[in-house]
């Protein structure tokens, strides 16, 4: 199963914002394979949860953990069949270890979004 | 001529200089874009008024022709299409109508639907004809609105057309602002108030627009904005004291210029220093 998580500049911890995050780490659980990618949604003008959930979808990913995440990019992940997972605590290997031992919360509430002033 | 009556923030008095406008104009058009909010049809209480409603289109994918080519979902900059088994999804909110996907689609298979996203009002006020666009609530974009309500308006070509804008310097101010000929600005004599008209002023000048300003309750000269208007070149075409009466008139819903004769004789000369190229 790949596990998709939005990190920061510094690659490790968690980025709080799922749209806009710097990059992406996908890592599977099966092969202990991990790979960084740039979030391509990062600078977007908007319709930034969006794009970043695309990027997820595309990459085959079967779970996402995050801090938080848009109703928006929460439809395309629902349709997708990913299960999006609350973090808890601030680095990425932190988050697998705990999703990996069941200790994570399936995310339950999505925020409204950011989606005010359009482009 | 075509003024759009602006300002950085709400409540500066923008319906209050662009009704008083049209009033002094005796025969206009008045286009009331501030679609969130609008106020301009609580001084007019126009007659005879007809509602249409306002709708924007939206791309729907015919499943028997779409080829999962993902060719609109590339598209689409303002990234309201997602590609999810192998199939697109729209987001609502998120699409501009710009008919993108259509074009680009090389089975056509996407077509238009379209919801409604807003009502145009339209009625009169003696020789003053009055337009009023009104946005459906939880509506995101008000831009189609504004849209429509220009297009109502304009399509009168009267001599006078004066643009009521809604607040801000986004995307619906650029919207309302884009045929005008004139931008009247209203500014306050605050800090706020003058942080708000310097973006609103730079969006006008970005777009090649003669400006002029009106400082509205104005109790002495504010110094940080006349420094402002000395140094941006930005004329001062009428300064509205800060009174009581006029309060007490705008919270009634009657136009001071109706009320008052020497209001009217205010806005008649702003009038001509706008038609006379004061920029």
């Amino acid at each position: 199963m790949i596990v998709a998580i939005p990190l920061d500049e510094d690659r490790r911890s968690l980025c709080p914002s799922f749209g806009r995050c710097p990059y992406f780490l996908f890592a599977n659980s099966e092969t202990g394979e991990e790979r960084i990618e740039e979030n391509p949604a990062a600078q977007a003008q908007g319709g930034a949860g969006l794009k970043a959930a695309q990027c997820v979808v595309d990459a085959g990913a079967e779970a996402l953990v995050t801090v938080r995440c848009g109703e928006n990019a929460a439809k395309v992940l629902q349709a997708a069949g990913i299960t999006v997972y609350r973090s808890e605590g601030a680095g990425a290997e932190e988050n697998l270890a705990a999703l990996r031992q069941g200790r994570l919360e399936v995310m339950t509430h999505f925020h409204p979004g950011f989606v005010g002033g359009q482009p | 001529m075509i003024v759009a009556v602006l300002s950085g923030k709400g409540g500066a008095g923008k319906t209050f200089a662009a009704v008083n406008l049209a009033v002094a104009a005796e025969k206009a058009v008045y286009i009331d874009c501030d679609v969130e909010e609008p106020n301009g049809r609580l001084f007019w209480r126009p007659q005879g008024v007809r509602e249409r409603a306002v709708t924007t289109a939206l791309p729907f994918f015919d499943p028997e022709k779409c080829t999962g080519c993902r060719a609109c979902v590339d598209f689409c900059r303002f990234n309201a299409l997602v590609y999810v088994k192998k199939a697109p999804m729209v987001f609502p909110e998120v699409c501009h109508a710009c008919g993108g996907c259509a074009l680009v689609c090389p089975a056509g298979a996407v077509g238009e639907q379209y919801r409604e996203v807003g009502t145009l009002e339209e009625g009169d006020r003696g020789a003053v004809h009055v337009v009023t666009g009104v946005l459906r609530t939880g509506e995101v974009s008000a831009v189609p609105v504004i849209r429509a309500a220009l297009e109502a308006g304009l399509s009168r070509r009267e001599a006078l057309t004066v643009i009521d804008s809604p607040p801000g310097s986004g995307c619906p101010v650029m919207e309302s602002v884009r045929e005008a000929d004139f931008c009247l600005l209203v500014g306050e004599p605050t800090a706020f108030g003058l942080h708000n008209l310097a973006m609103v002023h730079d969006l006008c000048r970005l777009l090649g627009k003669p400006c002029g300003l009106v400082v509205n309750r104005e109790t002495a000269p504010y110094a940080p904005l006349e420094d402002y208007c000395a140094r941006e070149h930005l004329p001062i075409l009428l300064r509205i004291p800060y009174r009581l009466q006029l309060a007490r008139w705008g919270a009634e819903g009657v136009i001071a210029g109706e009320k008052d004769p020497e209001w009217k004789a205010d806005f008649a000369r702003l009038l001509r220093q706008m038609g006379g190229g004061a920029i």
